[in-house]
């Protein structure tokens, strides 16, 4: 069978980790990969847990369940470490990004063993900055592009540029904003 | 399947030659059902008696008392099905009820 | 030339209406299938489609509303899940015996209660008995080409019945996947003109929805019987082609490694996808199992199905609604029926399994070929009513 790279979110309802992984979609997508980015759906809460899902492939995708064995895990609040089991099922040989102003290891023992790769991104700082309001999921899609190399990274922000000025035509002044988080984000993630 | 419903639709028409959904495609076929047939007792109108007061016309549940120029004919027999209500409505004894003989 | 696209099936089929143009769309939200009445709106509200769009005040009123645009002469579709097409329910049945061809994309969901939002397929097997054609998709794919058909099945002379196009709620009407679309004139001109040949709106009078005494009830009946008897060879034609038009092939239902297959399972809709993966694991460990997917669900394609599964040794159907008929799935009941004339017949054990969006993994499928295995060893089936992923 033909190998998926399988991505999980956690993130909180409204925080954007669906449409962080909607727009992951898109990007590997425009990479001419087979894609698939899909949320857990319960009922609408705001602030309540939820999990979204990306599968990329070379091969068309069939399997429609949820992912219970990703390469990569992304988690757009830190608070969820200590109520999600966010590394269930994260493959050693793959990686967790958190968005926390902490170093990696400094969050290891929240991770219940896991041993593999920790990057962490400082994403409510870059949103400040750049936007001036708190929207993680812009440098939460920047750090699983890179870390995942889903593709080149200047062919990302080509990517997301074009795809800003389709979904903020209303309101472009904020397309500079979410780009400049993007690219705070590339330089930051570690 | 059948255009004209209520020449070919009788209760022997086999399922090939109803219409579709039994769909009815003239208007007010409802004419060419004789309810007369219903009927036990049968009303007689007495032109004699008659004043034309048209009291009878809207009593009547089945528009069998057919009017022409503000004045009423003979009953429609082939829908009247002899309720009687414009017997009793008439203030000037113009219709009686009779057995009707078949 | 095809139009490669990343979409959710939603938008798929949201955008399979778009190249429709319908004449009129009543239609009330209700989720999974909220987005597809609030994309086509913003389709009407921007001028790509001249369709009448009602925003009425329940799915009672959507099917009431179609049930009248249809007969008087309009092409209609509407959307809807669950409770929303539960309240359809007496339209329902008015669409099918008026012979209105109305399509309607169904987004299945679970019915309450405990009340629940996610996928299962107890909305569109309650209203199996309608009249309604079904038709299954896999994918966001299926979905979108199931639409593209489905007035040409329909709209058929030899048919004249409503069609509802089903997918999982969420599971592919929120997932987005890679699809491909067909350019908007060739779905226009695949789908055609629709020319009712007696409509009310006609110069000529008509009446719709006469009485029937016993004495045409049952004639009646026959021939709306007789038609869903039909829409099978229409659904074959109109199938062919359009896969003149996209290359791609569809039947009654899809057969996956079943030609040689000893142990079988009967699945509808996204589970099947996951059902492939696992033959494919199956079969690289040498085990000879295979699947079928049934598309079509009304009309039932027996004789095809019994043909194609009567070699297996062993087969689980799997149901995604329970039947509360107290000895299985309302799939399960039709696959058997369908094999009870078959001389040599597999043994047959039933799985309820995804009730209200429970997730259905690859692993789980995995163990339905190994019951299946131990079925098939010890000759007979000793529990055939099991239920999937269940805690006990």
């Amino acid at each position: 069978m033909a190998k998926t790279l399988e991505i999980r979110w956690h993130g909180r309802g409204g925080q954007g980790a669906k449409t962080a992984a909607l727009l992951l979609a898109d990007v590997a997508f425009n990479t001419g990969k087979y894609v698939q980015g899909f949320p857990e759906y319960g009922p609408e809460r705001m602030g309540a847990p939820i999990t979204a899902y990306n599968r990329i492939s070379d091969e068309p995708i069939r399997v429609h369940s949820n992912i219970y064995d990703p390469e990569y895990v992304v988690v757009v609040d830190e608070t969820l470490l200590t109520a999600v089991d966010v590394t269930a099922g994260l493959k050693e040989d793959g990686a967790i990004i958190i968005n926390s102003e902490k170093a990696g290891e400094e969050l290891r023992p929240l991770l219940n063993g896991y041993k593999g790769k920790i990057y962490t991104i400082d994403a409510r700082k870059i949103s400040i900055a750049a936007l001036g309001k708190y929207f993680p999921n812009m440098p939460m899609l920047a750090s699983i592009v890179k870390v995942a190399h889903v593709m080149d990274e200047n062919d990302f922000l080509d990517e997301m540029q074009g795809s800003f000025k389709h979904k903020f035509a209303s309101k472009p002044e904020v397309i500079e904003g979410n780009m400049q988080a993007l690219r705070m984000a590339l330089q930051e993630v570690k | 399947m059948s255009e004209r419903v209520t020449e070919k639709y009788t209760d022997q028409s086999r399922w090939q030659d109803l219409t579709v959904a039994c769909d009815i495609y003239l208007p007010g076929t409802s004419a060419e059902f004789r309810t007369g047939d219903w009927r036990t007792d049968m009303p007689i109108w007495d032109a004699e008696k008659c004043k034309q007061c048209l009291l009878c016309t809207p009593a009547c549940p089945d528009s069998s008392i057919p009017v022409t120029e503000g004045k009423r004919l003979d009953f429609d027999y082939d829908h009247c099905k002899g309720c009687g209500i414009c017997a009793q409505v008439c203030p000037f004894g113009a219709i009686t009820m009779v057995k009707e003989e078949k | 030339m095809a139009i490669r696209e990343r979409l959710s099936g939603n938008e798929a089929v949201a955008i399979a209406m778009r190249q429709i143009n319908p004449d009129v769309m009543p239609a009330f939200p209700i989720t999974p299938s909220t987005e597809i009445p609030q994309y086509f709106s913003a389709f009407v509200a921007n001028g790509q489609v001249d369709t009448e769009f009602i925003p009425v005040e329940s799915e009672h009123s959507a099917m009431s509303a179609a049930v009248g645009a249809s007969a008087a002469g309009a092409r209609v579709l509407t959307a809807t899940s669950s409770c929303g097409m539960a309240l359809m329910w007496e339209e329902l049945y008015v669409a099918a015996s008026n012979r209105l061809p109305i399509a309607l994309a169904l987004v299945n969901r679970a019915l309450s209660g405990p009340i629940n939002i996610n996928a299962d397929h107890s909305d569109s097997m309650g209203a199996r008995d309608s009249g309604w054609i079904q038709i299954y998709s896999e994918n966001n794919q299926e979905a979108y080409d199931n639409f593209v058909q489905a007035f040409r099945i329909a709209e058929n002379e030899k048919v004249l019945l409503p069609i509802m196009i089903c997918q999982d709620g969420f599971i592919t009407s929120h997932a987005v996947e890679n699809i491909s679309l067909l350019e908007d004139d060739v779905v226009k001109n695949f789908v055609g003109e629709y020319q009712p040949k007696h409509y009310l709106l006609d110069d000529k009078s008509m009446a719709v929805g006469a009485y029937a005494t016993p004495g045409f009830y049952m004639e009646a009946k026959k021939a709306q019987a007789e038609a869903m008897k039909n829409a099978k060879q229409v659904i074959l034609d109109v199938a062919k082609e359009f896969k003149a038009i996209s290359g791609r092939e569809y039947g009654l239902f899809e057969t996956y490694q079943l030609e040689d297959a000893e142990c079988a399972i009967v699945i509808i809709n996204s589970a099947a996808g996951t059902a492939k993966d696992a033959v494919d694991r199956l079969r690289a460990q040498g085990k000879k199992v295979g699947l079928l997917k049934i598309r079509v669900f009304r009309p039932f394609p027996a004789e095809e199905m019994a043909e194609a599964l009567k070699h297996c040794k062993a087969i689980a159907v799997m149901d995604r609604s329970e039947g509360f008929n107290s000895q299985g799935g309302p799939v399960c009941a039709e696959v058997k029926s369908a094999l009870y004339g078959c001389e040599e017949k597999p043994l047959i054990v039933n799985y309820i399994y995804g009730l209200g969006g429970r997730d259905v993994r690859v692993e789980n499928i995995e163990e339905v070929y190994a019951a299946l295995e131990e079925i098939v060893a010890k000759g007979k089936v000793e529990d055939d009513y099991r239920y999937l992923s269940l805690r006990d």
